[in-house]
């Protein structure tokens, strides 16, 4: 193919053109974005209280949050990733049944983000723990440590992404606590769905902030944590346990 | 004190021949880390619960071997046992290609390999295994240095310092191997801090062990001397480490059953496991301990029974590591005391692992390229004296 010169020309023109307006691109994502005031802070601390006495026996929450982030299953249970799962429990001694949901527990010392080689398990300033999809290098380290086998290794190629959710084959991923939604002043979606559909038995909130009911509760009401022992702090607290 | 002569290996025929098969094995581990890296992880045995399998079996043997393997040198160089330094050479080059074998291992499979440049420009210091980056990256430096001290004839007088360098640094390193497993609050079988000294002392037995049968390989196969006196010596030191190593591996079941919360993970290993009980009792203590021993130190030692018994320490060695790193994954996280646990997630019940052949490939791979990187540095470099006879390594130790 040979090329004229003012066709030459109309293509050069667009490639310059091209190239000058990709960083106007870049800044329209930019101005999108949240002001530094408006930045993840420490002086909030993102949590869930969880009554099991009220958690029926339905998995809502699971749904959500999988309809929520585009975690679709390709029918091999152990490989397909779960961001929360219902757990059954049964006291060995008395028979007692329980059901409660499990999910990245948003430790304040996470033991995750302590072995991640690279820093890309992190936790935000508002206890919100997650993975760099940039900088993970899928070596699973984070999985064998963590307390509370909430996370997932993405082991084929992933379908149906989320545009707010990336995600991709290679990686560890878990729970976001819908980080998306947080910062739009959302609850999360399992929240949503437990008190739309569910036992009314999660509730989102702000632990730092005396005048949030999760605030309320944990300061008035008996909660405990998964693997208290570990001291981890966890940011999702059980009630009835 | 007459000077050992070096020399490079020949290398004829069979060199080419053996070094063609080799090089066949590590095609079909890159062939396989392809099909692992191009597929998703879902087409090898591992799984959520059991997300470090075989290829980590494989790595963790050859890094811990690497660093045991430079145990002959140190005991020449730190050490002064003189009859050992013939072997100084082929100890720091062992070293270095059983670690380049065993990483090579462990970045292949990372779900991301692609993304080893962000794992070498981006830290976390917290991480252990952070540190094992610059661990590893360090022993390549510090034992190329000791090699190159031992060399330079200029630089000869020099070899103690450097091996004794190298001796605090693969300490080092291996403690930090073991660390792996140590530091990690949320497994039942991994967290000790024993797991350090235990990879030390498992270091200096398999690494010996590597060592010795490449000895016997490489003299067999040069048509080089070696007497029965260093065979002897090494054998008995590998009897020693083996016995090192029952002792730590009884030391810390002891402490388990001693604590009852650690009842239920020791009832797993010892009695229950199935497939990881069967590897720790005919593995890990028949095969790797008590029949090595007994082929050593039984009368009548022979050339036959060191080789033996050294395979036996690496079989012993592959299921030791296998019940630790698989096992510790497969028997369930411990979240709520006293409840059964259930899940569509795994919780509460053992965790299912087929090792796949992918999996066994890349590990395989791995070894054959420790093994492959060994005899070209054999050919190109003198690492290997001309002989190992008897009244040869008696005159020059005395």
């Amino acid at each position: 193919m040979s090329l004229g010169r003012r066709e030459f020309l109309g293509w050069g023109a667009a490639a310059t053109a091209g190239a000058a307006l990709a960083p106007v691109i870049n800044l329209v994502e930019l101005a999108q974005a949240r002001s530094p005031v408006e930045a993840a802070s420490a002086l909030r601390r993102w949590g869930l209280l969880i009554d099991i006495t009220k958690c029926a026996d339905c998995d809502d929450c699971v749904t959500a949050c999988h309809n929520e982030n585009g975690v679709s299953g390709n029918g091999r249970p152990e490989t397909d990733a779960q961001w929360i799962r219902k757990v059954g429990l049964r006291d060995k001694r008395t028979g007692v049944a329980q059901t409660l949901p499990m999910m990245c527990q948003h430790c304040e010392e996470p033991p995750c983000v302590d072995v991640c080689p690279t820093g890309a398990s992190f936790k935000r300033d508002d206890g919100i723990v997650l993975v760099d999809k940039h900088t993970c290098i899928g070596c699973r380290y984070c999985v064998l440590a963590c307390p509370y086998g909430a996370r997932s290794f993405i082991h084929e190629t992933v379908t149906g992404q989320k545009p707010d959710v990336p995600r991709g084959k290679g990686t560890v991923e878990s729970c976001t606590l819908c980080v998306h939604r947080v910062d739009r002043g959302d609850a999360p979606a399992c929240v949503e769905a437990c008190n739309r559909d569910g036992g009314k038995a999660m509730l989102f909130g702000d632990l730092n902030d005396p005048s949030a009911e999760i605030h309320r509760r944990l300061h008035s009401e008996p909660s405990t944590q998964v693997r208290a022992d570990l001291a981890l702090n966890t940011g999702v607290r059980y009630q009835g346990l | 004190m007459a000077r050992t002569q070096f020399r490079e290996i020949e290398g004829r025929g069979g060199f080419y021949a053996l070094l063609g098969m080799l090089v066949l094995v590590v095609l079909a581990g890159l062939g396989a880390a392809w099909y692992m890296e191009h597929n998703g992880h879902y087409v090898t045995g591992m799984s959520n619960r059991i997300v470090w399998g075989m290829p980590h079996v494989f790595a963790v043997f050859l890094i811990v071997a690497a660093s045991g393997a430079l145990n002959v040198a140190s005991i020449a160089s730190v050490f002064g046992r003189e009859i050992y330094k013939p072997l100084t050479r082929l100890s720091g080059l062992l070293a270095m290609t059983l670690l380049a074998g065993g990483l090579s291992v462990l970045v292949l499979d990372l779900g991301r390999p692609d993304r080893l440049i962000v794992a070498m420009t981006n830290y976390n210091f917290k991480s252990v295994f952070a540190w094992n980056i610059f661990l590893y990256t360090g022993f390549f430096a510090v034992v190329a240095l000791y090699l190159w001290t031992m060399f330079e004839r200029r630089m000869n007088g020099h070899t103690g310092k450097a091996g004794l360098f190298a001796f605090f640094w693969r300490l080092v390193l291996t403690t930090g191997t073991g660390s792996i497993f140590g530091f990690l609050v949320a497994r039942e079988h991994y967290n000790s801090a024993l797991m350090a000294p235990l990879f030390i002392v498992m270091s200096f037995s398999f690494g010996l062990a590597v060592f010795m049968l490449v000895l016997m390989g490489v003299c067999r196969g040069a048509g080089r001397p070696l007497g029965d006196v260093l065979i002897k010596r090494l054998a008995n030191l590998l009897g020693v480490f083996v016995a090192a190593v029952l002792y730590f591996v009884l030391v810390y079941h002891l402490t388990n059953l001693y604590v009852t919360r650690q009842h239920e993970v020791e009832r797993f290993i010892l009695v229950s496991g199935g497939v990881y009980t069967a590897l720790f009792w005919i593995g890990q203590i028949m095969v790797g301990g008590i029949v090595p021993l007994a082929l050593i130190f039984a009368p009548r030692a022979s050339r036959i029974r060191s080789a033996l018994a050294a395979a036996c320490v690496i079989a012993g060695g592959m299921a030791q590591l296998y019940v630790l790193i698989i096992g510790g994954q497969a028997y369930p996280q411990a979240m709520f005391a006293d409840k059964e646990v259930a899940s569509s997630f795994f919780d509460g019940v053992v965790a299912a692992y087929t090792p796949s052949l992918p999996e066994i490939l890349l590990g395989t791979g791995g070894t054959a390229l420790a093994l492959a990187l060994t005899i070209v540095a054999l050919k190109v470099l003198p690492f290997v004296p001309q002989s190992l006879a008897d009244a040869e390594v008696e005159s020059s130790a005395a």
